[in-house]
C-alpha cells in the first residue's frame, strides 16, 4: 500500500512537448503505467508508442487512466487543470512552474465539491517506490519502505529521500506539494493520508518559510497522529520581504518566519532537525524500523 | 515587483479609484510649474522611491507656495534618503510627485491581497489608517475587518456595504466607499496583483473618499500578460547583482555573508545558506540554478557570486536528478576556468553518475575541494574561509 498512487496507477501526460515527453519516458522506464498523452490539435497521432489524444475526456474514455501529469506552459496550464478536473480524473499532478496565483486561485474554487485531487503545482511529482513515479525525480534514489516523505520542494527532497536510503530506510510513497503559495494538497492532506495508510509507519515533513501550513499540519499531528512525524523547515536565514525563489516562499510582516515554525513543531511533538543534513537522523530519534 | 507611488496612483485612477491630482517631476523648475497647474495650494512633495517610511525620513513634505514647492523638490531631488526599509545605504532620490493637498478628516485602511488559508483574494479594512497594519494586527485585531472574495462571483455589493459600515461610514460615505472597493477590486484583478495596500485611504472635511498613498505588488508569474506594468519596473530601485540574476533566469537574492553559493533547486539553496550557518559561517547569497545547470548558467551563477566583494568562498551544492553529474562537473570546471577563480571552492555533488562528475573535478587540475554530503561540505568551506581570513 502507499498514498495517491500504485502499481496499478493508469497515467495519461498533459503537453507532451519536448519536457513532457522526457518526463513520460523516464516514468514508463521506471514501470509507471503511462497510457497516453494530450496534446490538442495532435489527436490520432503517436509519439513514441504514446497514444495522442485532443482533449482529456477522449484519453480517458479511452485509456481508462485514473491520474494526469502536466507539462503544460504556465499561461495553460490552469485551463489543463480544470479540464482534467471535468474529465472525472482522481489524481492530477501539475509539475508547471510558474502558473499566475489569481489563476490558481480560480482553479481552487472551481475543484470545490468535485473528487479530483490536485498535487502541485510547481512540484516534482509523487513517487511510490518501485511501482509508480509520476514527475521528474529520479527514480534511482528511492528505495520501497515505510516512511512517508511530504516536502514543498524538490531537490530537498531528493535529499531527505537519499539520507533515508542510506540508512536503509524505504519510503511508502513521496509527495511534491509545490512551492507556490496556491496549491492543490496541503502538508496537512499528506499527513492525514499517511496516518491512514497501513504500510506508513513514520512521515517527514519538509517545509519552508513563509504562510502557516507547517504550523497547521503541526497541530494536526499533535491532536490527531499516532505516527512519529519528524521534519526539517527551510530559511532559517532568509531575510524578511524577499521571495526565495519559490513565489510562497517569503517573510511577510513578520509572519512566516523559521524560527516560528520550527518553535510551533516542537511543541506539537515533531523532531525538527536544525540541519539539513540531519533530516533522517531526526526520524531516527522519534522512530525505529 | 514594485512600482513607484506615481505609478500605482496613475492605475488607480484609470480604474476610477479617487486619488490627488499629482504629477512625476525631475527638477525644481518643473515641479513649480506643475504645482501651479495642479491648484492653488498646498501641495505636497513626495519622493519617489520603492520603500515604506518615506515621511519620518524626510520624504514627504508641505509646500504652501509654488516657490516653495520648487526649493523642496530641488532639495529633496538627489538626496539620500534612509527609512526602516530601505537598508542603511538609503535610496537617492530621482524623482519626486507633486499632488495637491487635501483636508483630512479620518484616515482609513484598505488593501487587497491573496489568503493563503482561503485560497481568494481577500480584503482587508481597518479604522486605523495610517498605522503599520502589523502593529494593528497585534495590538488590536478588533479593528481589522476582512471580506474573502469568490474568485467566480467577484466582491459582491453587500460585503463592500459590510466592510463600509465596520469603518464607521455613514451617509452618502458608504456608496463612495462602494464604489472604491469595487473600484479596487477590479484593479486587483486587471493587474494580477498580489497585494495593493491603500494607506491612508482618507475621508475629507468636504466629505469625499481619497487614495492618499497606494502600494502595488505585482504577481511576477503574471507579467507576460501586462507588458504595460512590465515596462513600469524601475531597475535603479533594485539590487543590481538581482536584475541581472533575473535576465540570466537565475534566482539570486544578495546576503551579507563571505560565502558564496550555488545550489538548484530553492528549497536546498535555503537549505544550503542554513547548513552553512549553522556550521558557523555567513551566506553571501541565495543562489538556485534551476533544473538545467548547463555551462552558460552556472558561468553566469559564479560570475555574480564572485561579483560581491565580500565573498571569499563558494560552496556549490547540487543534486543532481535529471540532470547528470558529469554535466554539472563539466559546467563547474569550465566556468572556474573562465572565471579564473581565485577563492576556494568546495563542490558536493550527488545523483547520477556522481562517481564520474567527482573524477572530473579531482583530475581538472583546479583547486576544488571534493564534499561528501552537505554537512561535509559546510565544514569545508566553513573551514576554507577562517583559513583565508587568518
Amino acid at each position: 500500500m502507499s498514498i495517491l498512487i500504485d502499481k496499478n496507477t493508469k497515467v495519461i501526460t498533459q503537453g507532451l512537448g519536448a519536457t513532457g515527453l522526457f518526463h513520460a519516458q523516464g516514468a514508463r522506464e521506471y514501470g509507471t503505467q503511462m497510457v497516453g498523452g494530450v496534446t490538442p490539435g495532435k489527436g490520432g497521432t503517436t509519439i513514441d508508442g504514446f497514444t495522442v489524444y485532443n482533449t482529456v475526456s477522449e484519453a480517458v474514455h479511452h485509456t481508462g487512466a485514473q491520474a494526469s501529469v502536466i507539462y503544460v506552459p504556465p499561461p495553460f496550464a490552469a485551463d489543463s487543470i480544470m479540464e482534467a478536473v471535468d474529465a472525472g480524473l482522481d489524481l492530477v499532478i501539475c509539475i508547471t512552474e510558474g502558473i499566475p496565483v489569481l489563476d490558481m486561485v480560480k482553479v481552487k474554487q472551481y475543484m470545490t465539491g468535485k473528487k479530483t485531487r490536485l498535487v502541485g503545482p510547481n512540484c516534482p511529482g509523487v513517487i511510490t517506490p518501485g511501482q509508480c513515479k509520476i514527475g521528474i525525480m529520479p527514480g534511482y534514489i528511492h528505495k520501497p519502505g515505510k516512511v512517508g516523505v511530504v516536502s514543498r520542494s524538490g531537490t530537498l527532497t531528493y535529499e531527505a529521500v537519499w539520507q533515508l536510503t542510506n540508512v536503509g530506510m524505504g519510503q511508502s510513497t513521496c509527495v511534491g506539494i509545490g512551492g507556490d503559495p496556491v496549491n492543490g494538497t496541503s502538508h496537512l492532506d499528506c499527513l492525514q493520508m499517511f496516518e491512514e495508510d497501513p504500510d506508513t509507519e513514520a512521515v517527514i515533513m519538509i517545509g519552508e518559510i513563509g504562510g502557516n501550513a507547517e504550523e497547521e499540519a503541526a497541530r494536526f499531528v499533535k491532536e490527531n497522529m499516532t505516527k512519529p512525524v519528524a521534519a526539517y523547515i527551510a530559511g532559517v536565514t532568509a531575510p524578511p520581504g524577499k521571495r526565495m525563489g519559490h513565489a510562497g516562499a517569503i517573510i511577510s510582516g513578520g509572519k512566516g518566519t523559521a524560527a516560528e515554525k520550527v518553535a510551533v513543531l516542537e511543541e506539537c511533538g515533531i523532531a525538527v532537525a536544525q540541519s539539513p543534513a540531519d533530516m533522517a537522523q531526526a526520524l531516527m530519534r522519534v522512530y525505529r524500523p | 515587483m514594485n512600482i513607484h507611488e506615481y505609478q500605482a496612483k496613475a492605475i488607480l485612477r484609470k480604474f476610477g479609484v479617487p486619488v490627488p491630482d499629482g504629477h512625476v517631476c525631475y527638477n525644481g523648475a518643473s515641479a513649480r510649474e506643475w504645482a501651479k497647474r495642479l491648484g492653488d495650494g498646498p501641495w505636497v512633495v513626495k519622493a519617489q522611491i520603492h520603500a515604506g517610511g518615506r515621511g519620518k525620513g524626510g520624504g514627504v513634505k508641505l509646500a504652501r507656495t509654488s516657490e516653495e514647492v520648487r526649493l523642496t523638490a530641488r532639495d529633496m531631488l538627489g538626496m539620500t534618503l534612509r527609512t526602516h526599509q530601505t537598508g542603511p545605504d538609503g535610496k537617492v532620490v530621482t524623482r519626486v510627485l507633486v499632488e495637491n493637498g487635501c483636508n483630512i478628516g479620518r484616515e482609513l485602511y484598505v488593501s487587497l491581497l491573496v489568503d493563503r488559508a482561503t485560497c481568494k483574494v481577500t480584503v482587508m479594512a481597518s479604522t486605523e489608517g495610517g498605522m503599520d497594519i502589523e502593529e494593528v494586527a497585534a495590538k488590536t485585531p478588533e479593528k481589522i475587518f476582512t471580506e474573502a472574495v469568490d474568485p467566480l462571483v467577484g466582491l459582491t455589493g453587500f460585503q463592500c456595504r459590510k466592510l463600509a459600515f465596520s469603518l464607521g461610514l455613514e451617509g452618502k460615505l458608504v456608496a463612495k466607499a462602494v464604489k472604491v472597493l469595487e473600484a479596487l477590486y477590479t484593479t486587483f484583478i486587471a493587474c494580477d496583483c498580489s497585494l495593493l495596500e491603500i494607506n491612508p485611504l482618507v475621508v475629507t472635511k468636504e466629505g469625499d473618499l481619497l487614495a492618499l498613498d497606494a502600494k502595488f505588488g505585482f504577481d511576477d508569474n503574471a507579467m507576460f500578460r501586462h507588458l504595460q506594468i512590465a515596462d513600469m519596473r524601475d531597475f535603479d530601485e533594485e539590487d543590481p547583482n538581482e536584475v541581472e540574476a533575473s535576465q540570466h533566469d537565475l534566482s539570486y537574492v544578495s546576503l551579507s555573508g563571505n560565502i558564496g553559493c550555488l545550489v538548484n533547486g530553492a528549497g536546498l539553496a535555503m537549505a544550503t545558506m542554513d547548513i552553512i550557518k549553522f556550521s558557523g559561517g555567513e551566506p553571501a547569497n541565495f543562489l538556485d540554478v534551476g533544473g538545467g545547470a548547463t555551462i552558460e548558467r552556472v558561468t553566469e551563477a559564479f560570475k555574480l557570486i564572485l561579483s560581491d566583494r565580500n565573498v571569499k568562498g563558494i560552496l556549490v551544492n547540487i543534486f543532481g536528478g535529471i540532470m547528470k553529474c558529469d554535466v554539472i562537473a563539466t559546467g563547474v570546471i569550465e566556468a572556474a576556468k573562465q572565471v579564473s577563480l581565485n577563492v576556494p571552492l568546495v563542490v558536493r555533488l550527488e545523483g547520477t553518475n556522481v562517481e564520474l562528475g567527482k573524477k572530473m573535478l579531482a583530475e581538472s587540475g583546479l583547486n576544488i575541494v571534493a564534499a561528501d554530503g552537505m554537512a561535509d561540505a559546510a565544514r569545508k568551506i566553513v573551514a576554507a574561509v577562517k583559513g583565508v581570513e587568518q
